[in-house]
């Protein structure tokens, strides 16, 4: 009885009365550079699974800095996500791929990269680089504030298509307006050509893609991204927005996409795309290496058009994110690696050539050759319009940790179902993300 | 459950050779011989209190707070429960556990005890034992296996739509587990495909031991097979029943794996079900008070509707 006792009380203190401290800020520059010093050591990863890029940019590096050793863990990302609070408490890594960093920053699980960004001179990047990973004190609204976390790159999403099936329909080069987009797909269904391949099962809804990018055809990026970073007052229930949930809408409606697009999960999409089932897809520049190699010649990348002649374009861009944990044993070279990342020559041509999208750091700094007439080429391009007319979004589903899985999704799986109105969608979403931002 | 209960430790005790008064009197169990007993299964209870008992206290203990798995804790007391039953989302992933008791306990009961019959009628001839394994292979595959490849068969370019539109039902064809109307029954079918097995298997040996005199002596009275099954068979299988009752009502009460693989929920919320949602709670929405409040819930009603099964089926 008395080892029932023992153990049963052992968890009688309130949960979570041993959650980690707040770290000294320490914006302070570092008195000496940050670096890997020339001692062995050991840098603790924790990366993504099947996803090459960071792994061939450590071993790039222990080439350069042959001191310099990996102990890398890899997982899935959405395993990732479910353990990262926890990781990071228990056995923080030196470098670690992130999910959602707001609820990380909240419980003081990620260092503060402001001296670093000091020391290395990346507060000297253009800025809407580093903004997705600032954040004011707290956690609470991003966008702002300190840096606390990096990216190795940042990609970006649009229109990929299929040259072949374009040719079929009489499409001679990318649409230039909404209106022209919306005449292709209509000449694609005449011709029995699927018009847009897409994914939309499971717990991932991958029409919340064409949705943001119709989003951004009709209104601005500002108040999008002033969502998706928990400003205060910030709604995503607006009349531009409602106008692409209605568009989607009239797509779903008119066949546009597969009819069994809720059972289609993200893999099952791109072998079906790569097999030609599908003129237009919605996805990211990190598959633009994957199709060139897959379907050499074949694809193509358009930005998503605007709804007026001549308008902005805006997309999707992310930086690929990586942290540091705030207990990390090796901060300072972690640090450097990143940096090493934006600026090595060496690696900023793996960064293209693996991961196929476009790496940070300075604007001037080196781009390599990449071939004529292949979708990375494309992709690159698109990369350099987005920055140019500042249409830089983040994704919609990465607004809160639980709003893609259990919002987004079931209200846009029920839209394809006809159980879920334009006006609607967007209502149930904004009302979850009230729920789970604490109701600002 | 694995670990012996008090009840069982008592009767440990009582096997042991002694005196028949002290057996009898209620204290006599305690005294040297059951503190033996105790001894024995020390290591057992041991891990039956850290492993079982413990976690289940700590669900407790958290349901009555607001956290987020990390951070500091704010005492919620019972708001948690109160969450539980008026937020529409989880009480519907209530419900649909319950929808796929149909799929998961009554199926593999009924059919088991049909095919259990039928193989025991053809008992002696080679069929027999094919069926036997066939039907039992699917135990013996892992659940996500099977929902992976299950998965492949109800696409809308698999196997089951295939063969519809071979015979001439291709108007019917879609993809069932993305289908609003046909996800829940689809993923219920999975679960009667893998419990099917067991169910037939525990049946058909439970058959084996009825004494075949009875069977002699019910058809030199003039009874035909469908008495035979109603008087002989049924009633000596009661607690062969109560076991497949109880684990099918609580694998469909309880179930994650086959429903995480195949739909993860989806589409919508329609085949969403409570294990599923405790998950989601608690690691991706971070809301480790409501999932322990509705893992306190699943388990009282698990406990609800299995210990009256037992109750009723126990031989007296």
């Amino acid at each position: 009885m008395t080892v029932i006792g023992g153990a049963l009380a052992a968890g009688c203190a309130a949960p979570g009365s041993d959650a980690p401290e707040a770290q000294p800020t320490n914006a302070a520059t570092p008195s000496t550079a940050p670096g890997c010093g020339t001692e062995p050591i050991t840098l603790k990863g924790y990366f993504e699974t099947g996803f090459p890029l960071p792994k061939t940019l450590t071993e790039e590096f222990s080439k350069q800095y042959p001191n310099v050793k990996w102990d890398i863990r890899e997982d899935q990302f959405a395993v990732i996500t479910q353990n990262a609070p926890r990781v990071l408490a228990d056995d923080p890594p030196d470098l670690m791929r992130l999910p959602q960093v707001s609820e990380l920053v909240k419980d003081n699980l990620l260092k503060n990269m402001d001296g670093y960004a000091q020391a290395f001179g990346w507060d000297k990047w253009p800025a809407s680089q580093l903004e997705q990973m600032r954040l004011a004190p707290g956690g609470k609204v991003r966008g702002e504030g300190s840096l606390y976390a990096m990216g190795l790159n940042f990609s970006m999403t649009g229109v990929f298509y299929n040259k072949k099936l374009a040719e079929k329909v009489g499409m001679s080069a990318p649409p230039a307006t909404l209106a022209e987009f919306d005449d292709l797909l209509a000449k694609a269904k005449a011709a029995g050509v699927d018009p847009i391949a897409q994914f939309n099962g499971g717990a991932t809804g991958g029409l919340a893609f064409p949705l943001q990018n119709l989003m951004a055809a009709y209104g601005p990026a500002g108040p999008i991204n002033e969502w998706i970073y928990q400003k205060p007052g910030a709604t995503i229930d607006t009349p531009t927005n409602l106008q692409a949930a209605r568009h989607l809408e009239k797509w779903i409606k008119a066949g546009y996409f597969w009819k069994d697009v809720n059972a289609v999960d993200y893999a099952t999409m791109m072998s079906r795309f790569i097999d030609g089932k599908g003129l237009f897809m919605f996805d990211g520049d990190w598959e633009s290496g994957n199709l060139d190699k897959q379907m050499p010649g074949d694809a193509g990348f358009f930005l998503m058009p605007s709804a007026q002649e001549g308008g902005k374009l805006a997309a999707m861009s992310a930086p690929l994110t990586f942290g540091v944990g705030a207990r990390a044993k090796n901060p300072d070279c972690a640090a450097f690696f990143l940096n090493w990342v934006a600026t090595d020559d060496k690696a900023r041509d793996i960064g293209v050539e693996v991961g196929g999208s476009h790496p940070m750091g300075p604007a001037d700094a080196h781009m390599p050759d990449v071939k004529p007439g292949t979708v990375t080429e494309s992709t690159l391009a698109a990369g350099a319009k987005i920055a140019e007319d500042n249409g830089a979004m983040d994704f919609i589903a990465n607004a809160t940790g639980a709003i893609y899985a259990k919002s987004w999704t079931p209200n846009l799986q029920k839209m394809v179902a006809g159980q879920q109105t334009p006006e609607g969608l967007l209502k149930s979403v904004q009302s979850d993300y009230q729920s789970q931002t604490g109701g600002n | 459950m694995t670990g012996p209960t008090p009840d069982e430790a008592v009767d440990l005790a009582e096997s042991r050779p002694g005196p028949r008064s002290r057996r009898r009197s209620p204290r006599g169990g305690l005294r040297r011989p059951g503190l033996v007993g105790w001894l024995f299964i020390l290591p057992a209870l041991a891990f039956y209190v850290v492993f079982v008992l413990r976690p289940i206290a700590l669900t407790f203990q958290y349901s009555l707070y607001t956290w987020d798995g990390i951070g500091p804790s704010t005492w919620a007391g019972f708001a948690n429960y109160v969450k539980v039953f008026t937020d529409p989302d989880l009480f519907a992933s209530i419900l649909n556990a319950i929808k796929l008791i149909v799929f998961f306990s009554a199926i593999p009961v009924l059919l088991g005890l049909a095919i259990a019959a039928t193989i025991r009628q053809i008992a002696t001839s080679r069929l027999a034992l094919v069926a036997r394994t066939v039907i039992f292979l699917p135990q013996v595959i892992p659940l996500v296996a099977a929902g992976i490849a299950w998965t492949w068969l109800l696409s809308s370019t698999g196997v089951i739509n295939q063969l519809l539109t071979l015979v001439g039902l291709g108007d019917i064809t879609r993809a069932w587990l993305g289908d609003f109307s046909t996800a829940l029954p689809a993923v219920g079918l999975i679960g009667a495909w893998v419990l099917l097995g067991l169910c037939t298997l525990l049946l058909l040996a439970g058959m084996s031991k009825i004494d075949p005199a009875l069977y002699e002596a019910a058809r030199l009275d003039g009874a035909g097979p469908l008495r035979e099954f109603r008087s002989i068979t049924l009633p000596s299988l009661r607690q062969e029943l109560a076991v497949c009752v109880t684990v099918t009502v609580i694998a469909a009460l309880a179930s994650f794996d086959i429903i995480y693989i195949s739909t993860q929920g989806g589409p919508g919320n329609s085949t969403m079900v409570p294990g599923l949602e405790i998950y989601y709670l608690a690691f991706s929405e971070r809301q480790i008070g409501v999932a322990s409040a509705l893992a306190m819930v699943l388990m009282v009603i698990v406990i609800a509707v299995a210990l009256p099964i037992q109750r009723l089926t126990r031989d007296r």
